[in-house]
């Protein structure tokens, strides 16, 4: 009996173990903290002003997001709203439906963006820190997370350019060939590094948010249920061992 | 080796257990009952309504849809409204008491409205439904066609399905297949006559 | 006119209950299924799995009738409403959780549930239909859960479809017409989407509980083993009752509720803080709407059915045709119906037998678990090997279970069983 478990327990170890990270670059930690209502409130200002003109987030209304993120009606309306929705709207951009002709892919809604890549909020954050100039790229631009990203680099101003580390690396024949290992700074932009961190984490922050609203909700009802659960799984066992007496 | 059985202890450990277990069903109950309220996009579908009404012209009426239901948005004749009273006599209902509306439209007496000379009501005839037409003219008795309205029409509705007749209030007239006087929603109309339809305060202005 | 005869089983007491007992067999059917059933007295850990899966059965029903009441089955809206579930429709994004998390536990425990089986020979006779009413719900349920998973229409539901409705393309010469009648469309379409949903949501939970039904009556109508893998009939006290049963209600009612407590701490633990678990119950590309332009980086079936894909991958191409592989994780499945018929061994419980079936069942135990990881990863570096490793060695413990099982040592069988819980 024991054996079995320990089989079943050896079995998940080397299964775990054999999960490892695959090759490719190493993602920064975002270490995102939704209940942050500060860093969600910049991080909402943010996506309005330099992502909405492109992205949507249609599955976000704008009611919902004002009301997790503490923010008044009337602030809602001057600030954070710049279309024609109404604030029961999800929110929408202006984008039209053949901007795909101009990117060569439509900007995706970024509702879900958050767990819809691997990495998570990760990811979004590496990828917003990750732009750099590549002359071969339609924008110029090429990002280190995502080779070939057809999205213009939107917060260049802020954080000014950056441009490729490349390494020699072994190519499968035998030979070298340089390799992409990362980034370095070129040309400041207006924010200084720490400041483009700071609102770069705030939107990834938002977007955190934004693709499940009620996480951080589930999160602190899950402490209630366990606690419940855990009194009712003390009531149950002594009923059983109390009634189990009977048993020889 | 085998002790009492302590039935006092069973039934308190069974008490304790069935106890805690039908507060928990009770509470996981909640969710799927809960689920069943009106979504966040029913309740964005069914947000109010916003009318300009400035536009109208004597006499012209408008309908829109406020909750999946037609309502009604007339600007009346400004005679037709003096002339509200006269005719309490041939009424069912002249005082609104058994009709739905909000409290300050009752308040408002015979015209049963907050602007008197915009009529809001819903467009759905209190005997089975239908959406009864409009027929302001007073004294016209033929201005629906094929129907006689009768003498000293003071202008008003005039249902098609079966005849029902209402005033220019919605406030139905005696002997008629229906029952009450046609619903007012709750609804706000500004100085610059801005209708919402469906709050009775007006939201503040986006500048 | 004369009246009916008294009811075979007359009234046990007034009242109400009087009333129904002369017009249906309630008493009777509670007194012979639950309160004087008499179960073993030594059930250990190992069988608190059944109940369990009636727990997640139960579960998956309700959450899928409060998903349905909102879910949109059609290719324009199906994504669209389960953002809506989780968003707009209050507590809705408890029940999708309870859903999806659900359907991973069902298999969980429905594996270890098989596995106790496999432990303490609850497949021997005469209880080999118990065990084919088993595989049948075993089978019924992967495909249930392969079209749920299609439902949500995200990018992983759609390729996950297109690649294993083309699985039956590959079969000769029925297979191109089959995998079109399937699909009801030249692609995964709406089509496909709609039928998956009418199948998914009523006729395979109905063919679920019918054979659930079934498979507990086929328990009742032997009684059910014990980890001594002993015949608690054979020693009876005058009564006719079995010296070592107890019956069912209150003993195991009383300690099922313990195995259900714990069992919902874990369910909810992953529920209110890891419902995605790691990508492993609900995958990133999912939360993509369905692309027909654009497969996943990795397309993997949910970690439930990747035991059975690392098998079909690990069967290469041969003779133009892909379908050995198809065939082998048919096969895959198909072969643990027989096991009844391929286990010889004169004892039923690992504890009495031999090394050979211990060495040989943990050997399986390994291969599924690495056959699942395998499943998971892309066909590159050690995987395909160990795959086809693990293949070999999954099939074994199968193929040549006559012949071990009956050369395997076995220890003497106790009259009486050993312990009780």
């Amino acid at each position: 009996m024991l054996k079995s478990w320990i089989l079943v327990g050896v079995g998940l170890l080397a299964a775990g173990s054999a999960a490892a990270q695959e090759g490719g670059i190493a993602l920064l930690k975002a270490d995102t903290d939704i209940t942050n209502t500060d860093s969600l409130q910049r991080g909402a200002r943010n996506f309005m002003n330099y992502c909405s003109g492109c992205h949507s987030m249609k599955y976000l209304r704008y009611n919902r997001m004002a009301a997790d993120l503490k923010i008044p009606e009337a602030e809602l309306q001057k600030n954070l709203m710049f279309t024609t929705d109404k604030s029961f709207d999800g929110i929408n951009s202006a984008m039209p439906a053949d901007a795909s002709t101009w990117f060569g892919k439509l900007p995706p809604d970024l509702s879900l963006i958050a767990r819809a890549r691997e990495g998570g909020a990760d990811y979004i954050y590496s990828y917003l820190k990750g732009f750099y100039v590549d002359k071969s790229r339609p924008w110029g631009v090429n990002n280190l997370y995502l080779q070939a990203s057809a999205m213009p680099h939107v917060l260049w101003q802020l954080q000014g350019l950056q441009k490729p580390v490349f390494k020699p690396g072994p190519n499968g024949t035998g030979g070298t060939q340089v390799e992409l290992v990362g980034v370095e700074p070129m040309t400041p932009g207006t924010m200084k590094p720490e400041e483009y961190d700071q609102f770069v984490r705030d939107i990834t922050n938002f977007l955190d948010y934004a693709a499940e609203p009620i996480k951080a909700k589930r999160q602190s009802m899950g402490i209630f249920v366990i606690l419940f659960l855990l009194v009712f799984f003390v009531f149950a066992y002594l009923l059983k061992k109390e009634y189990w007496k009977d048993v020889h | 080796m085998s002790d009492e059985v302590d039935q006092g202890r069973r039934r308190l450990l069974t008490v304790a257990t069935a106890g805690t277990g039908a507060i928990g069903v009770a509470f996981a109950a909640i969710p799927f009952l809960a689920s069943w309220k009106p979504s966040a996009r029913a309740k964005a579908l069914g947000a109010p309504v916003e009318v300009d009404a400035s536009k109208l012209e004597v006499g012209q009426m408008l309908k829109v849809v406020w909750r999946g239901q037609p309502v009604y948005v007339i600007r009346r004749v400004k005679s037709t409204v003096d002339a509200i009273g006269g005719h309490d006599d041939r009424l069912a209902d002249p005082k609104s008491d058994d009709s739905t509306q909000p409290d300050y439209i009752k308040a408002s007496g015979p015209v049963r409205a907050r602007n008197p000379e915009y009529w809001i009501g819903l467009a759905v005839c209190t005997h089975l439904g239908c959406s009864p037409l409009g027929a302001f003219e007073p004294n016209n008795a033929l201005q629906v066609a094929g129907t006689d309205l009768g003498a000293n029409w003071p202008g008003g509705f005039y249902c098609p399905c079966h005849g029902s007749k209402y005033d220019i209030s919605g406030r139905v007239f005696k002997n008629m297949p229906a029952p009450k006087n046609l619903t007012v929603p709750p609804y706000a109309i500004t100085a610059d006559l801005r209708v919402a339809i469906g709050v009775d305060d007006a939201p503040k202005t986006v500048s | 006119m004369a009246a009916r005869p008294e009811s075979a089983h007359p009234a046990s007491g007034g009242g109400l209950l009087g009333w129904i007992d002369q017009r249906f067999p309630l008493s009777q059917l509670w007194k012979s299924q639950v309160s004087e059933y008499y179960a073993p007295k030594n059930f250990n850990f190992w069988y608190y799995f059944g109940v369990l899966s009636l727990v997640v059965l139960a579960n998956q029903l309700v959450t899928g009738i409060f998903l349905t009441m909102n879910y949109k089955p059609s290719s324009a809206e199906a994504f669209a409403s389960i953002e809506y579930i989780m968003r707009d429709v209050d507590w809705g994004w408890l029940i999708r959780y309870m859903h999806s998390t659900g359907a991973s536990a069902f298999f969980i425990v429905i594996y270890l549930h098989m596995f106790r089986a496999l432990l303490y020979g609850s497949h021997r006779k005469p209880r080999e239909l118990l065990w084919i009413f088993g595989c049948l719900i075993f089978l019924l349920l992967m495909a249930e859960a392969f079209m749920g998973y299609v439902l949500p229409w995200g990018n992983m539901s759609y390729w996950g479809a297109q690649v294993i409705v083309s699985l039956f393309g590959s079969l000769p010469w029925i297979g191109a017409s089959l995998v079109e009648w399937i699909r009801g469309d030249y692609y995964i379409a709406d089509a496909t989407l709609n039928r998956f949903f009418a199948l998914h949501v009523a006729a395979l939970p109905l063919a679920l509980v019918f054979l659930v039904i079934a498979h507990l009556m086929a328990l009742h109508e032997v009684g059910s083993n014990n980890p001594d893998g002993i015949d608690i009939h054979d020693h009876e006290d005058a009564k006719g009752h079995p010296l070592d049963g107890i019956p069912f209600h209150p003993y195991y009612t009383v300690k099922d509720m313990v195995g259900i407590a714990g069992f919902l701490l874990l369910f909810s633990a992953v529920i209110f803080f890891a419902p995605s678990f790691g990508g492993l119950f609900l995958e990133s590309p999912n939360f993509d709407p369905a692309n027909p332009l654009q497969t996943p980086p990795h397309i993997a079936p949910v970690w439930y059915f990747t035991p059975f894909y690392a098998m079909l991958r690990a069967v290469p191409s041969f003779a133009g045709t892909q379908v050995w592989g198809v065939m082998v994780m048919g096969a895959s499945v198909l072969i643990i119906f027989f096991l009844p018929w391929l286990d010889r061994s004169p004892v039923r419980s690992i504890r009495y037998r031999g090394p050979i079936y211990k060495i040989m069942l943990a050997i399986f135990v390994v291969s599924f678990v690495v056959l699942a990881v395998c499943g998971l990863k892309p066909p590159a570096g050690i995987y395909p090997m160990l795959g086809r490793v693990c293949t070999i060695t999954y099939f074994a413990f199968f193929l040549l279970m006559p012949w071990y099982s009956k050369l395997d040592s076995f220890k003497p069988v106790p009259e009486r069983v050993t312990g009780h819980a």
